[in-house]
């Protein structure tokens, strides 16, 4: 049952337009970005970074990433808590509402988020709350830190449950156990966790879209500007969003790696 | 020990209920409360009626949740067909490449949807890098293939693609070799052996990748509003709409309370059929 090695280079072809297919539109963005023409059209005549050295200089760009970087830096520190307890009330301990509890984290994943950011809109507004980016924040939380718990879930099955009964025999306290062994062993997931958390909320859309109030989110302005009254900002502010969070993933999946290569040259 | 397990479920479950108890289960009640309010009114102390569900039915608001059911089920099958090769290849036959694929896809996943429907739309349009080069190479052009029903369908495929992927595979990788392997020693066609090994055996991966996609793509409207230019308007457009032009509280509400009535159906009967613990690697 191998299958050929035709069958094997025809799925790798396959795998690679897959990829392909999915960052194309990334490098339309990324052309459109560095086009001199205010009215853009392909094929792009004259290169020109003029529109980065303005988007940098914008004060509204300025204020655009302010707000983006406090949602997504306030949604990410929450939602690595929640998600921590949540995580382990939704795969180590056996308790009474173990399965309702696991199916409701699923429904908000599930919700249209068009629909939760107005009836979030509609229950601010019963309770007399303006919206702000503060209001955004609980927005995304809704969303996002079932999904941390989730990802830190999928660390927590594979915990060996015994670890904390010894510790308990020895005679530790539930807040020593959770400082000593639960913690450390669950921080890579919950470190994951947060890092999805922060690029989601980064990225997210229609949960700010009603939610914001007056404040505006860098999605958000872009979207605006999309549909109407388009900029030649768009592709560059786009391209500015995209690299910023490809900065951060890179760093996390390097910083493992740095911090190793620097512990070994301080025991040298 | 299982007394302590139980008071610590309660109470680690805590922060996550009041979360979502207060923003979640509230608004959702509110938006109950107010699908039963009389027209046009902006707080919920009023006599009930059910005007706003009459008015849904009358202004034929049925085409755009039959538009949005039936392009979230064609993109839901294209998909299926699309994944399964790719999904089976990642669980069985891509060594390395796995994980390389895996990273591009969830990576693609951090982009806003806005920027890479954006980017759609810069392809696709006249004067875009498909129809600009063309003419530039050949000297003919044609109009561009945004705004239109078809692009929408595609707009929804590139989106929920990894929606479906991963869980498929995930699905595949349950299926084992030997059975295959047995299947084919006794001498079933390829045919037969995806239609009596694999899809069965793939099963719980299926359900969970289409339902995902196809709840998330009946609640999808940014691929009919940047790509499709609203030549089909989509049932979460309409609330939208009813919401923010219409300022009609109550039909807004009315209409999310039957988007969420057919989504939160079907995801409650999905997620009762599939064991999550299975699914996410429980080991005891």
């Amino acid at each position: 049952m191998e299958p050929s090695r035709l069958s094997r280079a025809g799925l790798l072809l396959y795998g690679i337009l897959t990829l392909g297919f999915l960052y194309l539109p990334l490098v339309a963005v990324g052309f459109a970005s560095v086009s001199k023409a205010r009215y853009l059209s392909f094929p792009i005549r004259r290169y020109d970074t003029g529109w980065y050295a303005e988007a940098m200089a914008s004060d509204t760009v300025r204020d655009l990433l302010l707000i983006s970087l406090k949602v997504a830096g306030l949604v990410t520190v929450i939602s690595m808590i929640v998600g921590f307890f949540g995580a382990l009330a939704f795969a180590r301990y056996q308790w009474r509402f173990r399965g309702l509890f696991q199916k409701l984290i699923l429904l908000p994943i599930f919700f249209p988020q068009t629909v939760l950011g107005l009836a979030l809109l509609m229950w601010f507004n019963a309770l007399g709350v303006v919206p702000s980016w503060h209001t955004a924040v609980v927005a995304h939380l809704v969303w996002i830190s079932p999904i941390a718990t989730l990802i830190i879930a999928i660390r927590a099955y594979s915990f060996d449950p015994t670890l904390e009964e010894a510790a308990r025999d020895m005679g530790c306290s539930t807040l020593q156990i959770l400082r000593e062994i639960t913690i450390p062993l669950l921080m890579p997931g919950v470190i994951s966790a947060g890092l999805f958390a922060f690029l989601l909320s980064w990225g997210n859309f229609p949960l700010s879209l009603f939610t914001t109030g007056a404040d505006s989110t860098l999605p958000e302005w872009l979207y605006a500007k999309m549909v109407a009254g388009y900029s030649p900002l768009v592709p560059t502010v786009g391209v500015l969003s995209v690299v910023a969070s490809a900065v951060l993933l890179a760093v996390a999946l390097l910083a493992p790696t740095l911090v190793r290569l620097w512990r070994r040259n301080a025991a040298d | 020990m299982e007394r302590l397990d139980r008071r610590l479920g309660a109470l680690t479950a805590t922060p996550m209920l009041v979360l979502l108890g207060l923003c979640f289960l509230a608004p959702l009640a509110v938006v109950a409360g107010f699908s039963v309010m009389p027209s046009k009114v902006f707080d919920l102390w009023h006599q009930p009626d059910f005007s706003a569900y009459a008015e849904l039915l009358r202004q034929g608001y049925w085409k755009s949740l039959a538009w949005s059911l039936g392009m979230a089920l064609a993109s839901t099958l294209i998909l299926l067909v699309l994944c399964w090769p790719l999904a089976y290849a990642m669980a069985k036959v891509y060594r390395r490449f796995t994980l390389i694929l895996t990273i591009g896809v969830v990576m693609s996943l951090f982009v806003s949807e806005n920027i890479r429907l954006f980017g759609w739309v810069l392809t696709l349009m006249k004067g875009g890098l498909i129809e600009g080069y063309l003419r530039h190479w050949t000297g003919t052009g044609f109009d561009g293939l945004l705004y239109n029903m078809p692009v929408i369908v595609f707009g929804l495929v590139y989106v929920y693609l990894p929606f479906m992927l991963f869980p498929l595979a995930q699905g595949i990788s349950m299926v084992p070799d030997d059975a295959r392997q047995a299947a084919a020693d006794l001498g079933a066609s390829r045919a037969r052996i995806l239609w009596e090994i694999d899809l069965p055996l793939a099963a719980p991966g299926i359900v969970v990748g289409c339902l995902l996609t196809f709840v998330l793509a009946t609640g999808a409207v940014a691929e009919s509003k940047l790509l499709g230019g609203q030549a089909v308007i989509v049932i979460a457009d309409e609330v939208e709409t009813a919401f923010t032009y219409g300022q009609d509280w109550p039909l807004g509400s009315a209409l999310a309370m039957v988007l969420i009535a057919i989504v939160g159906a079907i995801a409650i009967v999905g997620v009762n059929r599939v064991d999550l613990d299975a699914i996410m690697g429980r080991r005891r």
